[in-house]
């Protein structure tokens, strides 16, 4: 079996470490972060704690970055 | 503060409102755009499902764009036009889709929920090779993982953050919903970081 790499280990069990919304808020705010990223607006601000969401929850950074391919027709940043 | 609405968005919502054929047909558009939506995530995630045929797969996206259907009527009054309607509309589609081949994909696998999961991989990564630093904070977390969590804060943190479960899984099994289960996994993470900083192991973190 492959070596997982520590550093991810690290990162999925101790998460982003700083404040984030939930799940519930996540998807009620995502369809407006997305359309902001697209527009080159700053949606990290509009959004506070989406980002660092995204990044400790696999499932929700999987839906946001299925939404922003289809609705911008390219890949998630 | 309220959002004027685009004039697209205002012609969904009243003729979703309407009454007679005005409704039916954008009833119609709407399972239309949620099928799209639907039809795209089980292109993305055909991969990952080598053992559904394609008319299995297309009964997954119809089904999903049934349910979302359900879905975006029963919260037609929470769109506060802060994106495209089109746009709100597509995360209903893409969500169901992706929930649905998520429970597909681990349809009839045992779900790894024991300490075990933890420790053969706490030993597997314990190589030779690695930053002393790095090394010291991996034990550490072992540790706190042991003897600081709930019994049901590791059960979740094993699954989700080691074994790779998905969480709508989970949350299925365990009869309990996404947005609980995050909130335990993410309480288990800041008590290990809260044990980690105490113990000047890494800084402090911005949200606790």
């Amino acid at each position: 079996m492959e070596r997982p790499d520590p550093k991810q280990v690290l990162g999925r069990l101790l998460g982003p470490g700083e404040r984030e919304v939930g799940c519930d808020e996540c998807f009620a705010e995502l369809d407006r972060y997305v359309e902001l990223e697209l527009a080159g607006a700053d949606a990290n601000a509009a959004v506070p704690g989406l980002r660092a969401h995204l990044s400790g929850c696999p499932a929700c950074r999987e839906d946001y970055e299925s939404l922003r391919a289809l609705v911008g027709g390219g890949h998630a940043s | 503060m309220e959002t004027p609405l685009d004039t697209e968005s205002q012609e969904w919502l009243r003729d979703l409102r309407a009454t007679g054929s005005v409704h039916d047909t954008a009833v119609a558009r709407l399972h239309t755009l949620l099928l799209r939506a639907a039809r795209v995530e089980v292109r993305r995630r055909r991969p990952t499902l080598p053992h559904l045929r394609g008319d299995d797969l297309e009964d997954v996206a119809v089904q999903a764009a049934n349910d979302a259907l359900m879905s975006v009527l029963a919260h037609l009054d929470d769109f506060r036009g802060l994106s495209r309607f089109t746009t709100w509309v597509y995360k209903f589609g893409l969500y169901e889709a992706a929930v649905k081949l998520r429970r597909l994909s681990w349809q009839g696998r045992e779900l790894p929920l024991e300490p075990e999961s933890w420790e053969v991989l706490a030993s597997s990564l314990a190589s030779p090779e690695q930053e002393a630093e790095q090394s010291e904070l991996l034990t550490s977390v072992t540790r706190a993982i042991d003897e600081m969590l709930t019994p049901q804060q590791r059960k979740v943190l094993v699954a989700l953050a080691v074994n790779g479960v998905p969480i709508d899984v989970l949350a299925d099994r365990l009869g309990t919903t996404r947005g609980a289960l995050y909130k335990t996994l993410h309480d288990a993470r800041a008590k290990l970081r809260r044990h980690l900083a105490a113990n000047g192991l890494m800084g402090e973190t911005k949200e606790l």
